[in-house]
């Protein structure tokens, strides 16, 4: 049925009509599209387990071959998530960082790349303290490119669409393996940025994803997607893993492995260029192997 | 089916929303399930067969109806209106969490499916989950946090004899909140084989309003009751809020009726001025928690806050959605109640009437006696004694410094 609560979301203000050019997000899968190559986004919490980390945990993501970075914004009840990112909620809220540390860690990110692409992932209550429209403004000033609220389904996000959309960002929504093909083709059309697919059913880092079902569902829904790149996330650890999904999307997203080498006192016990040396490496890698495909 | 006509209170809409309140604020993976269950609860919502066998098993299993009971040396003792207390205490189970799971348990049969989780603070809840998992032969895994398996250790010993699963919650502050967190990742992970039994009017669509109707039979009785016995409706009615189940099934069948006030309890734990309490209708702002838009106690940056009571029932950051709608209407007052305050309501109660509530319904007669004595001998209060004290034994002994 093509009535009912997406009627609440004006469709026809897809694409970021108000803004000049195409998006550093849109620009960046497109080459990657030209140029047949899988696009790697990898996952890391804001602030985990202190804020001077984050910056330059970003640039050697960026430097092990990742494409988007996508930053987690902490939240005391992240009901999506596994243990892996729990954990780095609560290290980064045991230090105090906010929604407007986030922001100002992006803001440094960008003053040192203008190209990478980089995505906020959090829960909506956030956002709404901050205020969606300040948000929204604060966000793009800060060189924000997309945003993915986990529980946030389309029916409810009318204003923040309007809002994002107004400024050039990006409204990445998700879209699971129970999600029918009818509603698959109703996200599509609210999304912008990417679709990203939810590879299973549970929560981040869970288990592996299972490449063949993936493949099929992708597939089938691939016509309705209006050519949205769709990129696979949940339980995509390494390069094989990655290398098995890969052919099936425009890309992966890596979160929970990443997030591990954040834990476990790693930081507190080496320097943060230690850090980032690891983090570099498992990018390389997985890169790697996204570039077999 | 009540009749259900007049605006503000013909809620939910489709969209599962009470005014600004309530939706459906999940990962897209819990949507499907979500909609299947509203489309299922709206064909058995009107299908008088369904309904007819519901109330068979709520006289049949659970005892109802419950008693209206005059509590006369309770109002002596306030000095003031008469006091009427609804016994849900003297439901199967003790509570009256159980119309809940019996109504949900034929909803997951229905479905198909062969196994129920649920979230439980004082376990209440999680008591009631069990016993219709075991009779009707489904699996069952209850969370519950860490803290809260301290506090109610008789009703963890319960849920294991009826075969139930009692997983820990170490995440967070341990108490009902990550409960819930957990039960949500379990369900979104086995969403296939099982169903969740959300145990108050919170939660996504339609959970707010399923929990309402199958509650609601509390309210209904009391009506009825209470024209028996008086004449006439209740001028008032009394119920603790946590997340509000019990408060909503018994006030709902009362929206309509403008000569009667309603008054929900939150848990004030040790003051409002001191920040540990777990009342977000009186210090909380509106927010997003656990699957709808309602009050949350949370901090300037939008997290979510960890919450104090003497009641592990009350002990929740977040509320039903419809009692967020009432708050802003004005149909419905909501006022808090100490820690001190409700143990003293218990020991008050086992004194003059010889019941021994438990501390969630303390709440609610501790605000009531107090308000019996502001209010003519003349007028009628209803107060919902929404479970009984048992479980509450050992921590009330505690207290006083004794170790059972």
């Amino acid at each position: 049925m093509r009535s009912g609560v997406f009627d609440e979301v004006d469709v026809s203000a897809r694409g970021g009509g108000h803004v000049v050019g195409v998006s550093r997000l849109d620009a960046c899968l497109q080459a990657l599209r030209a140029r047949g190559r899988k696009a790697l986004s990898a996952f890391i919490t804001a602030g985990d387990p202190q804020l001077s980390v984050t910056v330059p945990a970003m640039r050697a993501l960026v430097r092990g071959g990742a494409d988007i970075v996508e930053l987690g914004v902490p939240f005391s009840d992240p009901e999506a998530d596994g243990p892996a990112i729990q954990a780095a909620s609560e290290r980064a809220l045991a230090g105090g960082v906010t929604l407007a540390d986030t922001l100002t860690l992006v803001t440094r990110f960008r003053a040192e790349d203008e190209r990478t692409p980089v995505v906020l992932m959090g829960y909506l209550n956030v956002f709404l303290r901050y205020g969606v429209g300040r948000f929204c403004a604060a966000a793009a000033q800060a060189g924000v490119d997309g945003v993915i609220i986990v529980n946030m389904p389309p029916e409810e996000a009318a204003e923040f669409r309007v809002e994002l959309l107004a400024r050039g960002l990006a409204l990445i929504l998700l879209v699971a393996p129970t999600t029918t093909p009818l509603r698959a083709e109703r996200i599509a059309e609210c999304a912008s940025g990417f679709l990203y697919y939810v590879s299973y059913k549970g929560v981040t880092g869970a288990r592996r994803p299972d490449a063949a079902a993936i493949g099929e569902r992708l597939a089938a829904l691939r016509p309705r997607l209006g050519g949205l790149p769709v990129l696979v996330g949940f339980g995509i650890r390494d390069a094989a893993s990655a290398a098995a999904v890969a052919p099936h999307a425009d890309g992966v997203v890596v979160g929970s492995a990443l997030v591990e080498t954040f834990s476990g006192g790693a930081v507190e016990n080496g320097a943060v260029e230690n850090i980032a040396a690891r983090l570099e490496a498992q990018v390389r890698a997985i890169r790697a192997g996204l570039d077999g495909v | 089916m009540r009749k259900r006509n007049r605006d503000p209170y013909d809620a939910p809409n489709a969209q599962g929303r009470f005014g600004d309140y309530g939706g459906r604020f999940v990962a897209e993976t819990l949507t499907h399930a979500l909609d299947e269950l509203a489309q299922l609860y709206a064909e058995v919502a009107e299908d008088a067969q369904f309904q007819t066998a519901f109330a068979k098993q709520l006289e049949d299993y659970v005892g109802r109806p419950t008693p209206l009971y005059p509590a006369r040396r309770l109002a002596a003792h306030a000095g003031g209106a008469r006091i009427y207390l609804k016994r849900e205490d003297l439901n199967h189970t003790g509570a009256h969490k159980i119309n809940n799971t019996v109504g949900q348990a034929m909803l997951a049969e229905r479905m198909g499916k062969t196994r129920v989780i649920a979230e439980t603070g004082a376990g209440q809840h999680g008591v009631a989950t069990a016993t219709v998992a075991a009779r009707l032969g489904l699996d069952c895994a209850v969370y519950m946090g860490e803290e809260d398996i301290a506090r109610q250790s008789p009703n963890v010993y319960r849920m294991k004899l009826l075969g139930a699963e009692v997983v820990p919650v170490r995440s967070g502050s341990r108490t009902l909140k990550d409960a819930m967190n957990e039960a949500m990742r379990d369900w979104v992970t086995n969403v296939d084989h099982t169903h969740y039994i959300i145990g108050s009017v919170a939660g996504p669509h339609p959970y707010p309003l399923l929990v309402r109707d199958f509650q609601a039979v509390i309210g209904t009785e009391t009506k009825a009751q209470c024209l028996a016995a008086e004449g006439r409706l209740p001028d008032l009615l009394v119920a603790c809020v946590g997340g509000g189940s019990n408060a909503m099934g018994l006030f709902h069948p009362f929206a309509d009726d403008d000569g009667v006030d309603i008054v929900g309890v939150e848990a004030g734990g040790d003051g409002l001025a001191t920040g540990r309490h777990a009342a977000p209708l009186s210090a909380g702002t509106p927010g997003v928690l656990h699957g709808s838009r309602t009050y949350v106690m949370a901090d300037d940056d939008g997290q979510i806050l960890e919450t104090h009571s003497v009641s592990a029932g009350l002990d929740y950051p977040g509320v039903g959605p419809e009692h967020a709608h009432w708050k802003d209407t004005g149909r419905a007052k909501y006022v808090t109640v100490t820690d001190a305050e409700a143990l003293a309501a218990f020991r008050l109660l086992n004194r003059t009437e010889g019941i021994l509530p438990a501390l969630e319904s303390s709440h609610a007669l501790a605000w009531a006696v107090a308000e019996a004595a502001r209010r003519p001998a003349t007028d009628v209060m209803v107060v919902n004694l929404s479970g009984r004290g048992d479980k509450d034994v050992q921590t009330v002994a505690g207290i006083d410094g004794i170790g059972l």
